[in-house]
């Protein structure tokens, strides 16, 4: 099959797929009855009148989606769930072949869940950021087709047959790959975080956007699998005792370069080709890019062409005008590449709704540039209070942990917050603390801890206390 | 025997004679390969032809010159549109030159970030070395044509740009000998610090918070709400969660509810009811297609807005043909000098969805 062939047949399939007018999916029966209705029904009983009201709210409900149904209904309205009570279509009929869809994609009931600009953040989408929707993300992961968006001057389909790597420089060879050469390397297969710099960068002065895609979503966190950045040096004769920077640089037309600190991240950084089991994706950079755990994203060069060894730092770009942190002073901080530990909550988060007081699983994410997670607390009244998550497993050095933490909703209004503590027993700050230290106009790494309010009526917004 | 052995001290002497070649194409390697047959040493040309980077200290700079009056003619016809005539443009990019001072030369600290008298950062306001404008300027610019200028014709810009902060004289001719006393006078020379912890992984936080567990805030006080008006300015919030499930996305099209939906959830938008169009139909192709690189809902940015182009061509017959036209074929001088390129890779359906779209004001 072609790459058009596999596009067309995708786009015919998403046709039939679409529900809209086909799929008999039946409501359940406290769908298009009151909450008056049920509390009088639950008060007094089931008499004539009252079945008689469930009944016609059942019948029109049904009249409209219906419509394919050739047998009057078997069953009257109370004695259950249609959803059960009711044959559905998937279990009566014929479903799809194998391979309908040669790339699977996901139920079209999650078709909300997609990368999404933040409006009037950039004004040209080729230098633009697509927030990840971590709101409806579980575990660890983020799906490939999820993983957020930076591009500085659009994104490309390299073609793998004819990208090289140069490395040069330092070194006693300077060598070209190809990547037939780069693939047959001893290669590792880690899980990292990436999270770009200027991530919650909004909300350094006040609240600025509605959701944790927004406030948090340019955090990803894949199993990459390339050559150790080490093996690929000593292969050319790297001169790592006095070359301890590295110039990494893009092959697309910003040219992207930014210097890494060898000292620093020699022994874990990857030069990668794959995310989460397959190639990696153009938008991430196919078909090669670094990856160097617990730095921000900026430096994870996507469709890498060069590696230099050198003595000093490059003052590129988006090093010396972008990426730098104004403080109070006037003075701008340079080179500061390091994610600390920062967590969020992501279920429930801003802009969300909860249905009805009773029990939630809490839950959220947490990560630290410096090494491990050690801990998560979490509060429901706003900071004044403190319990400990539980930490799924496993636990990975600069990678995101996934916490859970039980909770039964009284009704009443709740201030949500979560703050990670991580190996080195850096505890995540508040944004008052952050702001006491470097003022407001900083941009980058804000690792604040983030509050959700939860009002009675079970909206949750994005808010900053203190 | 005598055979076999000189045969076989023919063939190792072929082999030696392989292996002399292959050595002297890796260009003598000290110390053997780990990885024999993988990679190849990279050609003095090729090196050339990428390794294009400056640094401060001006490593990797290729020789040259051009003039502030040269930059201006090059900054006009390739990168007015976009930054403004004198880099004060705050439409597309950030401005490049504003906010810096004669006095700012002298110390290399520019006093605006300080004293806040300049609303925004320009360019000049932050970048320390002009290496960086060098090389950034021949690497990756024009926008849309990046890697199309000379190293002649990126002196020439870059001393455009400083003459824009008057940094030099307007008659000014900067060179590969000259650009090193330049560099002494850039407003923020002295703007930067590394004195942080967060180059280095084993580096100091600046922080050192505490993880207190009860009682730790005597008055919980919420400082900051995303305020009314901008409830719904990142788009309806019900149509960015799942529509089943027990986090929902509140309908921020509409007021807050005045109760809890309940466990039926009423109120809400349910699964078999809405799906979220907005990977398909026009206005997906039109950021699929790129035009949305061009082209914003309300704003002018390269080329008009879609309720420009809707309201000028409001009720005209024949405007769909004409536009049609227009984008396969490209067009310029309606909306100003800046041309559209044709977009010839359209199929005439999905133009002509594009065109009616857009007349209709995108809606």
């Amino acid at each position: 099959m072609t790459k058009k062939q596999i596009e067309l047949s995708v786009k015919e399939v998403s046709v039939v797929e679409k529900p809209a007018n086909r799929a008999r999916l039946v409501k359940a029966p406290e769908h298009f009855i009151s909450q008056e209705l049920i509390a009088d029904i639950n008060a007094n009983g089931l008499d004539e009148t009252r079945r008689g009201f469930l009944r016609k709210g059942f019948f029109s409900a049904l009249g409209g989606a219906a419509a394919g149904l050739a047998a009057p209904m078997a069953f009257a309205a109370d004695e259950g769930d249609p959803a059960i009570l009711e044959k559905q279509e998937w279990q009566t009929t014929l479903g799809k072949n194998v391979a309908t869809m040669p790339y699977g994609v996901p139920s079209v009931y999650e078709s909300n869940l997609i990368r999404r600009e933040s409006p009037g953040l950039t004004r040209v989408s080729a230098a633009s950021v697509a927030f990840t929707p971590l709101q409806g993300l579980f575990g660890t992961i983020t799906p490939n087709g999820l993983h957020f968006e930076r591009h500085h001057q659009g994104w490309y389909n390299l073609n793998p047959e004819t990208h090289r790597l140069m490395v040069n420089g330092m070194v006693k060879n300077a060598r070209v790959f190809t990547m037939n050469d780069l693939m047959r390397l001893p290669s590792v297969s880690r899980t990292h975080f990436i999270e770009c710099g200027a991530n919650t960068g909004l909300e350094w002065g006040n609240v600025a956007v509605p959701t944790v895609q927004y406030t948090h979503g340019m955090l990803s966190c894949c199993e990459f699998t390339g050559v150790p950045l080490k093996i690929l040096l000593e292969e050319c004769g790297a001169d790592l005792k006095k070359g301890k920077f590295m110039l990494a640089e893009g092959g697309d037309g910003s040219g992207m370069t930014r210097t890494i600190n060898l000292e620093s991240c020699l022994d874990d950084t990857i030069v990668a080709w794959s995310m989460n089991g397959e190639m990696l994706r153009p938008e991430n950079g196919f078909p090669l890019r670094l990856v160097v755990p617990g730095v921000q994203g900026v430096s994870w060069v996507k469709w890498l062409r060069r590696l230099e060894v050198g003595d000093m730092p490059w003052n590129a770009k988006d090093e010396a005008v972008h990426y730098i942190e104004l403080m109070p002073d006037g003075m701008h901080r340079q080179y500061a590449s390091i994610q600390e530990c920062k967590s969020v909550i992501t279920t429930p988060s801003g802009g969300q709704q909860l249905l009805d007081k009773g029990f939630y699983n809490v839950s959220g994410m947490a990560w630290s540039g410096r090494g491990k997670i050690k801990r998560v607390d979490v509060s429901f009244d706003g900071g004044n209070n403190w319990r400990t998550a539980r930490l799924e497993t496993p636990i990975l050095t600069k990678s995101i942990t996934r916490f859970n933490i039980d909770w039964v909703w009284d009704g009443s209004p709740a201030i949500l917050q979560s703050r990670a503590i991580d190996d080195t027993g850096y505890v995540q700050p508040s944004i008052k603390m952050l702001r006491d230290a470097r003022g407001n106009r900083s941009i980058y790494h804000n690792n604040a801890i983030q509050s959700w309010k939860l009002d009675s009526n079970g909206e949750v917004s994005n808010v900053q206390v203190g | 025997m005598y055979r076999l052995d000189k045969l076989f001290a023919h063939l190792s002497l072929i082999a030696l004679a392989i292996f002399s070649a292959q050595l002297a194409g890796a260009q003598s390697m000290q110390g053997a390969s780990k990885f024999p047959g993988i990679g190849r040493s990279a050609t003095p040309a090729e090196v050339i032809a990428w390794d294009i980077d400056v640094r401060p200290d001006f490593k990797g700079l290729p020789k040259g010159s051009g003039s502030v009056e040269q930059g201006q003619v090059i900054w006009e016809s390739k990168c007015a549109s976009c930054h403004g005539v004198f880099g004060e443009s705050n439409e597309i990019f950030t401005p490049i030159a504003g906010g810096t001072t004669a006095d700012d030369i002298k110390t290399g600290k520019v006093a605006s970030l300080t004293d806040r008298k300049q609303p925004q950062r320009t360019t000049l306001m932050k970048v320390p070395t002009v290496s960086t404008l060098w090389d950034y300027i021949y690497r990756a610019m024009p926008w849309n044509a990046p890697r199309s200028l000379t190293p002649d014709e990126t002196y020439a810009l870059v001393a455009f740009v400083l003459s824009l902060g008057e940094i030099v004289p307007d008659d000014f001719v900067l060179s590969n000998t000259n650009i090193a006393e330049v560099q002494k006078k850039m407003p923020n020379r002295n703007g930067m610090t590394r004195n942080h912890g967060f180059w280095s992984v084993s580096g100091k936080p600046d922080i050192n918070s505490q993880a207190c567990m009860n009682n730790c805030v005597k008055f919980v006080q919420v400082g900051s709400t995303l305020p009314d008006f901008a409830r719904n300015a990142h788009g309806n919030n019900a149509e960015q969660n799942r529509l089943y499930g027990p986090y929902r996305g509140s309908d921020s099209t509409k007021p807050p509810l005045a109760k809890l939906p309940g466990s039926i959830g009423e109120g809400l938008a349910h699964a078999a009811e809405t799906h979220a169009a907005s990977t398909k139909g026009p206005a997906a192709l039109f950021k699929n297609e790129n035009c949305s690189a061009c082209h914003a809902p309300n704003a002018k940015l390269v080329g008009p807005s879609i309720a420009d182009i809707s309201t000028k061509y409001q009720g005209q017959s024949g405007a769909v043909d004409k536009l049609m036209a227009k984008v396969k074929n490209g067009g310029s001088g309606v909306w100003g000098s800046i041309p559209m390129p044709p977009q010839s890779q359209l199929s005439d359906e999905d133009r002509k969805t594009l065109v009616v779209w857009v007349l209709s004001g995108g809606k």
